[in-house]
């Protein structure tokens, strides 16, 4: 999923000092599952926001929208009847999602409430950790599924350098060194020739070095 | 002759041979580059120029082969692939051979976060493996990774580091192997301390017959103190110094310990000569370079060879 | 009707700051005795959030606060109660009360203004 983190309340609070009547909008995707941005979120923060800005003598009227993706235009759509009414549209979706509803409603100013994260998985709860960059080509079949890209630091494709040390990275004793993990599962699966062999210079075109990407299925378009 | 420097002419003829290693300074001033120069010339068959290492802004490497080869020094750049992408290194590649560099080191480069610019980006867009595959390409084919006709090729003696006491264990040699078949001619250590270990690592490479097809420098760094020694111990990710090392400078009192350094650097020196398949000691005097003569000579190892 | 302290969320605690409290007591039974297994635990941790957001908005974090009873401490549910309730009193009406007042007075006050005039 996409993960994120909120804006710290400050922040929030300051974007919003131009406007006294605004949209909170959540979203029900990866941003609701890891508690940054769903229905729940969007209570909380209109309501933090609310008592801060009463408090300040500088009332707010927010309206709490949730829709059930912020990426997919049928669902922004639905905003379309009343966004016109507010000044802005504090969003908690990922930036995907932002920036959706940013193109869609031209004339509304939008306001990103978390920042986005990485595409991750919850290694438990509260704790999310980044597994893949969207290279764009992928190579899991050779590194027993652990991807180089993403968790070696230095994404090199011909790990470990040498600034590993008993499995920990180089960069934070918080990180696992990825190439130990690579070499560790290629063991494990039987796989280590794969290890010596020499890797094709990567293709970062299909990664965003080659600008913003866009995928067209044919089949699908009707 | 891949490059005809004068590193491999001392190699091919079957020398024992010698590096070291100049770090340029964090500045402008050509003058400290040409100090370290002066405590260098005579002593070495080429020298390496550090590039931005522990990611600390310096005088770039390619200025600094300059300034020491002006000097009368061989010059061996470094070069790590985490501050330029593919056309950079090449470019710099072609420019370096231009100018009559003939010794190149292919690293990773430590991160950035360890430097004066931790919230740069890192480029690691072809990883060390890879760079010398590629300055092989260029040397060999006189082509571009493109495929593109160069017009003229770079000419280098290339060569890559290797951590004999690196984790994890069992791909140590299959590491090296990688570099070989990347292209390596040469590899220079990390500092070796922990003799018994780095023996058994040769002969696990010999087994291989690594040896014949890599020319194997090995690292040593002369202690200063115990205390460095201690420093490096904790700081430095792979470096491996056993307690006897240690307990045997320290032993000696404050004024004397860098006497002892000294004294158990050129011992070690010789009994690397002693090992199969080392071609040659990298000394690393991190800012001791004043004290190369004494250890090179103590080594036996001056004059060093003119070869034309 | 709450069934759990389980059932108590952040949003739900900061609402009863909107609609004018000054203070916020949580009262979940004792830690290991939840009917819901955990509800109480929950509760705690929501708690702390929302004292963090009263820490950050400086509405006061002191104006909230859980404890842990057993439906047979009467007493000791009179004692907390009353030593919460001094403590809201020290701290004084919240500052979203505070602007509420002083807005109904100068509405009082523009309104009395007009009369006389
Ligand atoms: S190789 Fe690319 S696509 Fe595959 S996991 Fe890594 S970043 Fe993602
Ligand atoms: S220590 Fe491991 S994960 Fe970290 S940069 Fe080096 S190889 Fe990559």
């Amino acid at each position: 999923m996409i993960t994120g983190t909120p804006k710290p309340i400050e922040e929030v609070l300051e974007m919003l000092e131009p406007y006294d009547n605004i949209i909170v909008a959540g979203c029900h995707g990866c941003v609701t599952v890891c508690r940054v941005g769903g229905e729940k979120e969007v209570q909380v923060l209109a309501s933090t926001i609310r008592l801060a800005r009463e408090a300040a003598g500088n009332k707010i009227n927010i309206k709490e929208v949730s829709l059930e993706r912020q990426c997919d235009p049928e669902y922004v759509e639905s905003m379309r009847p009343y966004v016109g009414d507010y000044q802005a549209v504090l969003s908690i979706a990922c930036g995907a999602g932002i920036q959706f509803l940013a193109e869609k409603f031209t004339t509304t100013p939008l306001l990103p409430g978390i920042n986005t994260g990485f595409l991750g998985v919850t290694e438990r709860q509260g704790e999310w950790a980044e597994r893949c960059q969207g290279c764009g080509d992928c190579v899991l079949h050779l590194t027993g599924g652990i991807c180089p890209v993403t968790r070696c630091a230095k994404s090199l494709f011909h790990g470990p350098c040498g600034g590993s040390v008993r499995g920990i990275c180089e960069v934070d004793k918080e990180i696992k060194c990825g190439w130990q993990l690579i070499i560790d599962r290629l063991k494990a699966l039987g796989q280590m020739e794969n290890y010596g062999k020499l890797k094709p210079y990567k293709g970062w075109s299909s990664a965003r070095d080659g600008g913003p990407r866009r995928i067209i299925r044919e089949d699908m378009i009707s | 002759m891949k490059s005809g420097s004068n590193l491999e002419k001392v190699l091919a003829a079957g020398h024992f041979s010698v590096t070291a290693e100049c770090g340029p300074p964090r500045g402008a001033d050509p003058e400290i580059v040409r100090k370290k120069a002066a405590f260098v010339r005579g002593h070495v068959d080429a020298c390496n120029v550090t590039d931005n290492q522990t990611a600390m802004v310096r005088m770039s490497s390619l200025a600094g082969c300059m300034l020491i080869k002006e000097q009368g020094i061989e010059p061996l750049i470094q070069m790590v692939v985490r501050d330029r992408n593919r056309i950079a290194l090449q470019s710099d590649l072609l420019g370096a051979s231009a100018l009559g560099v003939r010794n190149l080191l292919c690293l990773s480069g430590d991160h950035q976060k360890f430097g004066d610019d931790p919230q740069a980006k890192n480029v690691f867009d072809i990883d060390s493996m890879q760079l010398i595959h590629l300055v092989r390409t260029m040397r060999d084919e006189g082509v571009f990774p493109s495929g593109d006709k160069l017009e003229g090729a770079p000419q280098f003696f290339i060569g890559c580091a290797v951590n004999p006491f690196a984790d994890p264990f069992e791909i140590r040699v299959p590491r090296l192997k990688l570099k070989i078949d990347a292209g390596a001619d040469f590899v220079q250590t990390q500092c070796i301390y922990n003799m018994d270990k780095f023996k058994k690592y040769m002969e696990d490479a010999r087994k291989e017959g690594l040896h014949e097809k890599v020319k194997i420098l090995a690292g040593v760094t002369p202690l200063k103190s115990a205390g460095m020694a201690k420093f490096m111990r904790r700081m430095v990710a792979g470096m491996d110094i056993p307690e006897a090392v240690i307990e045997r400078i320290a032993a000696e009192p404050k004024d004397k310990q860098a006497a002892k350094g000294i004294e158990m650097c050129i011992e070690q020196i010789e009994e690397l000569k002693e090992v199969e398949g080392v071609a040659g000691v990298h000394v690393m005097a991190i800012e001791w370079e004043e004290k190369l003569e004494e250890i090179i000579g103590g080594a036996g190892l001056l004059p060093r060879p003119v070869l034309v | 009707m709450l069934p759990c302290t389980g059932r108590i969320d952040e949003a739900l605690l900061l609402a009863a700051f909107e609609n004018g409290a000054d203070g916020v007591m949580v009262i979940g039974c004792l830690e290991g005795d939840c009917h819901y297994i955990s509800g109480n635990i929950r509760a705690r941790a929501r708690v702390e959030r929302v004292y963090k957001i009263l820490e950050q908005i400086k509405i006061g974090p002191d104006r909230i606060r859980m404890y842990n009873l057993s439906a047979g401490e009467g007493e000791r549910f009179a004692s907390y109660a009353n030593a919460f309730v001094d403590q809201v009193r020290n701290l004084g009406p919240s500052p979203i009360n505070l602007v509420r007042s002083t807005n109904a007075q100068s509405a009082v006050q523009t309104a009395v203004q007009g009369e006389a005039t």
